[in-house]
């Protein structure tokens, strides 16, 4: 590719000096960026380096506090996403904008200008879909199909509107590597076509395997162009992080034969709860002390409706089906299991594992004001605020979580310093038994490193810890097994010895686990 | 030029604190506007209304009067609101418990003794509790929206007065007035100070109530259930705190508060019931707890201040000749800004001006 310095003509797109405040922070600082047609440029950064800032800027759902935005050389002003579309410029969003109760043609409908008939739309969708390899019926109910075929919704609904520029923002995030590998090849045909596309990422490989060039963000600034096919993925991470990211350790864990059993879980099966919520069906699985067990999946497949089981959010019916540490749980609340010695860090942070407008003080007492009762309680359930606050300081330490005042509300600190305070309350427990969901879900590569130490370390002091994720590097970085979540049910545990990111992905599309998972004895 | 509201980082202590402050001051030129569009003096209408019902003792008194059972339910309201629970039925409340309180001294008049004044407020609170118990049975089971129940249960609580105070408990020797027998001496509640003003002991519960309330919401592991549970519902679950368990909690909190106003109504102020037994006291409530930010303490001072409008508004009608409405009118400005200054505790106001000369008019203006 002829490209940097070919021009004004070539560039389909230049960004000038754009620079966005929040408050006091400048969430992008006098960005420049050039997109030339024809081309797939990353846009690569760490969670809050302004990716997204920048690209809403061109699509017109925010407005630039100063700087220009040339589209084919003419200087233009976005003021609505509308207007990006009518230029030209589409979007793939990373949280899809689809609503579940309709079907895959009514969602497209709704995107599109004017009175085009449903039948018309779907007919159009699925020459469209077919042409490109992203099969997709358009009469199917959103909340019916998986992640990966609501992503193709969103892109085909891109496609109809026959962009120029095509916004892709983290797309794989919520895919298979299988499926990913399928988006790569969409996404390249489209640049043999003539197409350019802007495709945000963190995950380096990818960008190295995709992009014709990369622009590289960090705190708002624009720290580097480059060729991503030249570079590694270590020289790409520095430049995105700043510095070099500690490798995380991970000895090999004592064999698990001996080993008591902390967790176990025993035929447990949940009917949905919700018409968009997710079966279990018949999971069985068992944590040993010392070992970090991971599980795999995309998303939906019930990740968040098993979390809730095992925490007891939601109660089974058979007090045996979730057993800690030896004791029938299945009919205990999550306070009771807590004082089995399990703890748990739900997926989301805010609103979820921690109640935003409060203070981390009083987000410390919120999971363990009956496990430590005693210290933080006095008479009559009056808080013991001193207490309270010298253990949070010692958590914040800890886990070295930065912050702004001295005892700041969850909401203010950011979701990596979040979570790692979140983390630390249930590690400073000690707990026996620890299952997390998604543990560095949006957290900077600094944080992630630090809070998947932790975890290993806990389970080498003797706990089980079990990790819920989506993200496979993790997974193979931390666990000592991994098992499979598809459409409810579990395969079992496959030694990382084992365990590959083939094998692992066919399990995650849904390929039987008998034909592709022959290790038995784990468990 | 134009306005726009900026986010702020944190919430702002200061405009935590002065924007009620602000919301009063604009009631104020609001009002003031309000009596000019009406033809009367808005200094004089202004000094009726605020000024004039705190000169002498005696007022102040009714001042705690009106102020008595406005704090009682508001402090319960608190709770309440603060759990994310909408209880918008505190004036049957009020009532139920009226009613209830006043079994003993309307149906059994011979029963007198000391016994009979605690009963009654014991009783007043339990039949304020069951009422508000309704609404939070029927949100815990059926997921029903609390805020049509328990506002429709007031018109059942008012109608159901209206019918025992013109049938069953009329007065037998009342020449067919609409009103129970006068209570006894034993079921009235005392004077505060009787020397000097009517105020009585219902003041001192709700001061009471405001600082035991205060120091749960603050300072014990109920109080921050109450507050995890209101500002989000997920993390309460997580923590292990039972929504349908805070829903009954709130609900029969404030309505035992609600019945102990009522029934401290009735007994210190009133002497009987009638047809009509609050001005929408259980309504005003709603004002005066956003007023005083859901702080019981705060609320105290709301409490009086929303009292004023009630004393300045029957003061003004006898002097400038304005109808009690007006009350209403003020009373509704008054949330109104409340609502609306808050919004400077999350949200800084910036202008922008288009053009040189506007924006440096507008500088001049915010200088």
């Amino acid at each position: 590719m002829n490209q940097l310095h070919s021009g004004q003509a070539a560039n389909l797109l230049e960004v000038r000096g754009l620079t966005k405040v929040f408050g006091s922070l400048k969430a992008c600082d006098n960005v420049d960026l050039a997109i030339a047609k024809g081309e797939i440029h990353a846009l690569l950064g760490e969670n809050g380096a302004g990716k997204s800032t920048l690209v809403k800027m061109l699509f017109g759902s925010l407005e630039p506090a100063a700087g220009e935005i040339l589209w084919k050389g003419e200087p233009v002003r976005i003021a609505s996403p509308g207007q990006a579309r009518a230029l030209g410029i589409g979007m793939v969003f990373q949280h899809f904008s689809l609503f579940e109760a309709l079907t895959a043609a009514e969602n497209i409908a709704l995107s599109l200008a004017g009175n085009t008939p449903i039948a018309e739309i779907a007919q159009k969708a699925k020459a469209l879909s077919e042409s490109y390899g992203l099969p997709l019926d358009p009469f199917a109910h959103v909340g019916d199909l998986s992640v990966g075929e609501r992503q193709r919704i969103e892109i085909i609904r891109c496609l109809l509107q026959q962009p120029e520029l095509i916004i892709l923002d983290e797309p794989t995030s919520v895919l298979t590597p299988q499926e990913a590998d399928r988006l790569f090849l969409t996404l390249e045909r489209l640049r043999d076509e003539g197409k350019s596309i802007l495709y945000i990422s963190h995950r380096l490989e990818e960008v190295k395997r995709l992009c014709d060039r990369a622009t590289v963000l960090r705190h708002g600034k624009v720290v580097g162009h480059c060729d991503p096919r030249r570079e590694t993925a270590a020289s790409l991470a520095r430049l995105m992080v700043g510095n070099e990211v500690t490798q995380v350790v991970r000895e090999t864990a004592p064999s698990a034969g001996k080993r008591e059993t902390l967790l176990e879980v025993r035929g447990l099966s949940r009917k949905p709860s919700g018409p968009f919520s997710a079966t279990l069906r018949d999971i069985s699985l068992n944590v040993h002390a010392g070992e970090v067990i991971g599980i795999a999946g995309v998303a939906g497949n019930g990740q968040g409706e098993f979390f809730e089981a095992v925490s007891g959010e939601a109660l089974q019916d058979n007090p045996g089906a979730v057993r800690i540490r030896n004791t029938d749980a299945g009919r205990l609340n999550i306070t009771a299991r807590r004082l089995l010695g399990a703890a748990f860090v739900p997926e989301e942070r805010l609103g979820h594992g921690a109640a935003p407008a409060m203070k981390l003080s009083e987000n410390l007492l919120l999971s363990r004001f009956r496990t430590d009762a005693k210290a933080f309680l006095g008479r009559a359930g009056i808080i013991r605020g001193g207490i309270l606050a010298a253990a949070s300081a010692r958590i914040v330490k800890e886990m070295d979580v930065r912050k702004s005042a001295e005892d700041p509300e969850a909401s203010a600190l950011s979701g990596g310093n979040l979570q790692k305070f979140i983390i630390g309350r249930e590690l400073d427990r000690r707990p026996a038994v620890m299952v997390v969901n998604q543990p560095t879900w949006g957290v900077d590569a600094g944080a992630a490193a630090r809070i998947r130490q932790a975890l290993i370390d806990l389970a080498r002091s003797g706990s089980a810890v079990l990790v819920i994720s989506q993200d496979l590097d993790e997974l193979f970085e931390l666990s000592d097994a991994i098992a499979v979540m598809h459409d409810g049910r579990l395969s079992t545990p496959m030694p990382i010895a084992e365990a590959t990111y083939e094998k692992i992905g066919l399990l995650m599309g849904g390929a039987s686990p008998d034909t592709h998972a022959p290790h038995e004895e784990v468990a | 030029m134009r306005i726009e509201l900026v986010r702020r980082p944190q919430r702002s202590a200061l405009f935590s604190a002065v924007s009620p402050l602000i919301a009063l001051v604009l009631t104020l030129v609001a009002g003031a506007l309000l009596f000019a569009l009406l033809g009367k003096n808005p200094g004089e209408a202004l000094y009726y209304y605020f000024i004039d019902p705190l000169r002498e003792t005696w007022s102040l008194h009714e001042l705690a009067i009106k102020a008595t059972p406005l704090i009682l339910i508001a402090v319960g309201l608190s709770i309440c609101y603060q759990s994310n629970n909408w209880n918008i039925g505190a004036e049957g409340q009020f009532v139920i418990g009226a009613i209830v309180g006043s079994i003993l001294p309307v149906m059994f008049p011979e029963f007198q003794n000391w016994l009979v004044l605690p009963l009654m407020m014991l009783m007043g609170m339990a039949g304020g509790a069951a009422y508000a118990a309704i609404p939070a049975y029927l949100k815990a089971r059926f997921n029903t929206n609390e805020i049509l129940t328990s506002l429709m249960l007031v018109y059942v609580a008012q109608l159901f007065l209206d019918w025992l105070v013109r049938g069953p408990w009329r007065n037998p020797a009342g020449f067919n007035f609409p009103e129970t027998r006068r209570f006894h001496e034993y079921a009235v509640l005392p004077e505060i100070w009787a020397a000097s003003g009517r105020a009585h002991w219902g003041f001192i519960f709700a001061l009471v109530a405001a600082i035991l309330l205060w120091f749960m919401l603050s300072r014990t592991l109920a109080g921050f259930e109450v507050k995890v549970m209101g500002q989000s519902p997920r993390a309460g679950r997580f923590a292990g705190f039972s929504s349908a368990r805070m829903v009954f909690f709130a609900f029969l909190v404030s309505g035992a508060l609600a019945g102990l106003a009522g029934v401290s109504e009735v007994s210190g102020a009133i002497g009987q019931l009638r047809p009509t037994i609050s001005p929408g006291y259980g309504f005003t409530a709603i004002i005066v707890a956003f007023l005083g930010r859901l702080n019981p303490l705060g609320i105290v001072a709301a409490g009086l201040v929303l009292a004023l409008t009630y004393l300045g508004g029957e003061a003004a009608q006898i002097s400038i000749g304005v109808s009690d409405k007006v009350i209403r009118a003020f009373q509704g400005l008054i949330l109104f800004f409340v609502l609306a200054c808050d919004t400077l505790i999350l949200y800084r106001i910036r202008f922008i001006g288009r053009k040189a000369p506007a924006s440096s008019e507008a500088s001049h203006g915010h200088a």
